[in-house]
C-alpha cells in the first residue's frame, strides 16, 4: 500500500500538468505537459502494483507517442508559435458539459458498494500476464498485432499521399 | 489508506480535462492529445479495478494493455490524417475542417 502523502502529491502534479496541457498557450508546451502527465500515469501503476503496465507506459507514451505528437506539432506549424493553441468558440460550455460528466461520474463512484478483496496482488506480474497473454487471450493477442500492422501501413499510405492513378 | 475511490475519481478528473481539451481547442493534433489524456485516465480505472477487486486474476491490466495498443493506431492514424489536411490546406485548425459541410 502506498502512503497517503505519496499519493497526493503524485496525484496533484498529474491533476496540475494535464490542467496545464489544457490551458496552455503554445502547443509544444501542451505536448510538454502532456510527457510530464503520461510520467505521472506511469507512478500511478507502480502503486497499484502494475510493473509491467508501468514500464510499457513509459516506453510507449512517453518514448514514442509523444515524439509522434511532437513530430506532427512541428511538420504542421505555420508562422510563430506563441498562439498556436487557442480554445474554439465552445471553451464554456466544453467546461461545462465536462464539469456536469464529473458530477456525474463521481455520484456513481461514491454510491458504489464495491466488492474489494483483501487476496494480495502478484509479487511480479510480467510471468502471470505472459500466461494470459498467450493462453486464454492469444486470439485478441494476435487481432492487436494484425491491428497494428494495419494501422502502420495506413498511417504510412495516408501521410505519403496517393499519387493519381494514370 | 487510499482506497479504490480515490483512484476512480483521480481518473474522472482526469477524463473530463481531457474531455474539455478534446471539445474546447482549436487545433486536430491538441485534440488528439486530449483523446490520449482520456484513454489513460480509463487504463487507470481498469488497473485500479483490476487491483482492488479482483488481484489475482490480471484480467484488468490485459485488457489495459489492449487500449494501449488501440490507443498507438490511433493516435498514429489520426496524425497521418492531420498530417495530410495540413498539406492540403495550409491549416490544422478543426474549424476549418470544412469539406463534408457544404
Amino acid at each position: 500500500m502506498v502512503s497517503p502523502v505519496v499519493f497526493w502529491v503524485v496525484a496533484v502534479l498529474l491533476v496540475a500538468a494535464a490542467l496545464a496541457m489544457v490551458l496552455a498557450r503554445n502547443i509544444v508546451h501542451s505536448a510538454l505537459f502532456l510527457i510530464v502527465s503520461f510520467i505521472g500515469y506511469a507512478v500511478l501503476y507502480l502503486f497499484l502494483e502494475a510493473d509491467f503496465l508501468a514500464a510499457v507506459q513509459v516506453l510507449v507514451y512517453a518514448g514514442a507517442v509523444s515524439i509522434l505528437l511532437v513530430f506532427a506539432v512541428m511538420l504542421t506549424r505555420r508562422g510563430n508559435m506563441q498562439e498556436s493553441n487557442l480554445f474554439n468558440n465552445y471553451k464554456v460550455t466544453g467546461a461545462l458539459i465536462a464539469a456536469v460528466l464529473f458530477l456525474l461520474i463521481g455520484n456513481m463512484v461514491l454510491n458504489t458498494s464495491w466488492a474489494i478483496s483483501s487476496i494480495a496482488a502478484p509479487e511480479s506480474t510480467v510471468g502471470p500476464l505472459a500466461e494470459l497473454l498467450l493462453g486464454k487471450f492469444v486470439v485478441p493477442f494476435e487481432v492487436a498485432a494484425i491491428l497494428l500492422l494495419v494501422a502502420m501501413v495506413g498511417a504510412i499510405i495516408v501521410a505519403r499521399g496517393v499519387k493519381d492513378s494514370k | 489508506m487510499i482506497t479504490l475511490e480515490h483512484y476512480l475519481i483521480l481518473a474522472a478528473v482526469l477524463f473530463c480535462i481531457g474531455l474539455w481539451g478534446a471539445l474546447a481547442k482549436r487545433s486536430a493534433i491538441m485534440v488528439l492529445m486530449s483523446i490520449e489524456l482520456m484513454l489513460n485516465a480509463v487504463n487507470i480505472n481498469l488497473v485500479a479495478f483490476s487491483r482492488f477487486l479482483t488481484p489475482d486474476a490480471l484480467v484488468g491490466q490485459v485488457f489495459a494493455i489492449f487500449v494501449i495498443v488501440v490507443a498507438a493506431a490511433e493516435v498514429a492514424v489520426g496524425l497521418a490524417i492531420v498530417i495530410n489536411i495540413y498539406r492540403e490546406r495550409q491549416t490544422s485548425f478543426v474549424d476549418e475542417f470544412d469539406w463534408l459541410k457544404w
